[in-house]
C-alpha cells in the first residue's frame, strides 16, 4: 500500500486519541460531548482506510449525528448546558421559560 | 521517511481507545463522564473488530459494473460491526434516560454521593441496618434493630 | 493512589493485548467464511452490496436480534421518562436561522434517508444508515419548535407494523418450504433496483423501524422536563 495511506491513518489516529484524552480531561461537559464526536469522525476515516464504506457511513451518521444530539439534549435537560467552562457566571442567556441552570 | 507499519498504527488506535475508555470508567466520579467513557470503549471495540477482516490490496465488498473483483475484504465483520454501532447508540440513549431519572430523584450525579444515598434507600426498603461500626449507637428513630451483621 | 493503580492496570492490559496482537497477521486475514460468501453471494442472493447480503441473507437472524435490542432500549427509555405534564415548561421557539433551516432540511433529509434505505442492496447504505437519517429528519421539527405535539402513538404504530413486516416476510420464507428469512422473489438482474428478491423489502422495514424508534426516543428525552436547581 502506498505510504500516503499510512500517514493519513497516523493523522486520524492522533486526532482520535487526542479527542479521547480530551473527553477525560475537559471540565465542560458540552465540550466533552464534542470530543466524542471527534473520536467518532476519526474512527470513520479509519474505516474508509480499512475498505469498509458501509461501516464508515454508519459510524459517521451515528457518531457525529445522532449520538451527539442525544447527549447534548440530555445535558440540556440535566442543567449542565454551559457554553463557557462549568461554574462560570457568563453562561448562555437565560430565556424566560427555560429552567434555570 | 518511511511511515510506520499500518498494522501497528491501527492496533495502537484500537487498544488505546479501549484503554482510555476503561480508564475513564474507573477514574471518573461524574455519571455523565462515565457514560462518555462507555461510548469511547464501544468505539474502540468496534474498531478492533473491524481490524480482523482486512487484507492488503483488496477492495471493498461492493460489486461495481457487474464484474467480480479478484480479492475483497471480509464482509462478515463489517456486517456485525454495522449492527453493533446502531445498537450502541440505542444503549447510549437508554443510559442517558437512566442518568436523567437519577438526577431527578436524587439531585446529584456524583457517584460517591449516589452510592451513599442508594445504600441508605435500599437498607430502608429492606428493613435492615446499614453496615456500620460495632460501636455505633443503636438508632433511636424506630428503624428495625436486627442482627449486627445484617448489613446490605 | 486509585488513579495511579487504574493507570497501571490499563497499561498492563494494553501491553497484554499488544502481545496477543503481535501474533496475529494484520492484512492477511484467513477469511475462511468470508471468502466463501464473497464467491457465492452474487450467484445465490444477487445483491451488488455483499455486506447487505450478509446482513439480510446469511446472517438475517442476527439482524432480527438487533431489532429486538433496539425495541427493548427504546421502550425502556420511554417507560423511564414517562409523559410530560400538560402544563410543563419547555424551551422557547428557536431563532429564525434554525426555523428556516429546519423547514428546508426536513424534506431533504427525508429524501436522502429514503434513497439510502431503498438503494441499500446496490451501493453502501441500507436500513440502518437511512434509518438514522430518517430519525434526524423526524426529530428536527421538534428541535426547532419545542412544545409541538409529537405523535407518539402514530410513530409507535409505524414502528410496530415495520417490525411485524420483517417477521412476516421471514415467515413467508418458512411457509414456502424453505428456512426462516430465506430470500424470496428471485434474484433479478444485479445492479438494477429490483434485484436481490425480498432484500430491499426487508431493508425498508428495518429502516422505518430504526427511524421511528430513535425519533420517538429522542422526542421522549426532549419532552422531559428540565431539572430545577
Amino acid at each position: 500500500m502506498e505510504p500516503l495511506v499510512n500517514w493519513i491513518a497516523l493523522l486520524a489516529t492522533i486526532v482520535m486519541l487526542a479527542g479521547a484524552v480530551a473527553v477525560l480531561l475537559l471540565d465542560n461537559y458540552l465540550a466533552a460531548v464534542a470530543a466524542t464526536t471527534v473520536v467518532s469522525l476519526g474512527a470513520a476515516v479509519i474505516y474508509v482506510i480499512l475498505r469498509a464504506p458501509d461501516v464508515a457511513l454508519t459510524e459517521a451518521a451515528v457518531g457525529a449525528g445522532l449520538s451527539g444530539v442525544i447527549m447534548a439534549l440530555a445535558l440540556r435537560r440535566l442543567g449542565l448546558w454551559h457554553i463557557n467552562t462549568a461554574g462560570s457566571t457568563a453562561d448562555t442567556p437565560d430565556d424566560d421559560t427555560e429552567a434555570s441552570r | 521517511m518511511t511511515p510506520p507499519d499500518l498494522g501497528i498504527i491501527l492496533y495502537t488506535a484500537a487498544f488505546a481507545l479501549a484503554g482510555i475508555g476503561i480508564l475513564g470508567i474507573v477514574i471518573s466520579t461524574h455519571l455523565v463522564r462515565i457514560v462518555l467513557s462507555i461510548v469511547l470503549l464501544e468505539t474502540g471495540a468496534n474498531l478492533l473488530l473491524m481490524l480482523s477482516g482486512f487484507r492488503f490490496d483488496a477492495v471493498a465488498p461492493v460489486i461495481v459494473d457487474g464484474n467480480l473483483p479478484a480479492s475483497m475484504v471480509d464482509p462478515v465483520p463489517q456486517a456485525l460491526v454495522l449492527t453493533a454501532i446502531v445498537i450502541g447508540v440505542a444503549v447510549q440513549a437508554f443510559m442517558m434516560t437512566l442518568v436523567l431519572r437519577l438526577r431527578r430523584v436524587y439531585g446529584t450525579l456524583d457517584i460517591r454521593e449516589l452510592r451513599e444515598l442508594l445504600e441508605r434507600d435500599l437498607a430502608h426498603e429492606a428493613g435492615i441496618r446499614l453496615p456500620s461500626s460495632e460501636d455505633a449507637p443503636v438508632p433511636s428513630d424506630g428503624s428495625p434493630a436486627v442482627a449486627r451483621e445484617g448489613g446490605a | 493512589m486509585r488513579n495511579a493503580l487504574s493507570l497501571l492496570f490499563v497499561a498492563g492490559l494494553a501491553f497484554l493485548l499488544f502481545v496477543i496482537a503481535a501474533e496475529l497477521d494484520f492484512g492477511a486475514a484467513p477469511m475462511l467464511v468470508g471468502e466463501g460468501i464473497n464467491q457465492a453471494s452474487p450467484g445465490q442472493v444477487g445483491a451488488a452490496n455483499i455486506v447487505t447480503s450478509v446482513v439480510l441473507g446469511y446472517r438475517a437472524v442476527d439482524t432480527l436480534g438487533e431489532l429486538a435490542i433496539l425495541f427493548a432500549a427504546a421502550t425502556a427509555g420511554g417507560l423511564m421518562l414517562g409523559r410530560p405534564r400538560a402544563d410543563a415548561r419547555h424551551d422557547p421557539e428557536a431563532g429564525f436561522i434554525l426555523l428556516a433551516a429546519a423547514d428546508l432540511l426536513f424534506p431533504l433529509l427525508l429524501v436522502v434517508g429514503l434513497f439510502i434505505i431503498v438503494h441499500g442492496h446496490l451501493t453502501p447504505g441500507g436500513g440502518f444508515q437511512g434509518g438514522v437519517i430518517l430519525a434526524a429528519a423526524f426529530f428536527l421539527p421538534l428541535l426547532a419548535r419545542p412544545g409541538t405535539h409529537f405523535n407518539h402513538a402514530g410513530f409507535a404504530v409505524v414502528e410496530g407494523l415495520a417490525g411485524a413486516a420483517f417477521i412476516v416476510i421471514g415467515l413467508l420464507g418458512l411457509a414456502r418450504g424453505g428456512e426462516f428469512l430465506m430470500p424470496l422473489l428471485g434474484r433479478g438482474e444485479m445492479g438494477s433496483l429490483l434485484s436481490a428478491g425480498s432484500l430491499p423489502l426487508l431493508y425498508i422495514a428495518v429502516g422505518l423501524k430504526v427511524g421511528t424508534e430513535l425519533a420517538g426516543l429522542m422526542a421522549h428525552i426532549a419532552e422531559y422536563e428540565a431539572v430545577d436547581r
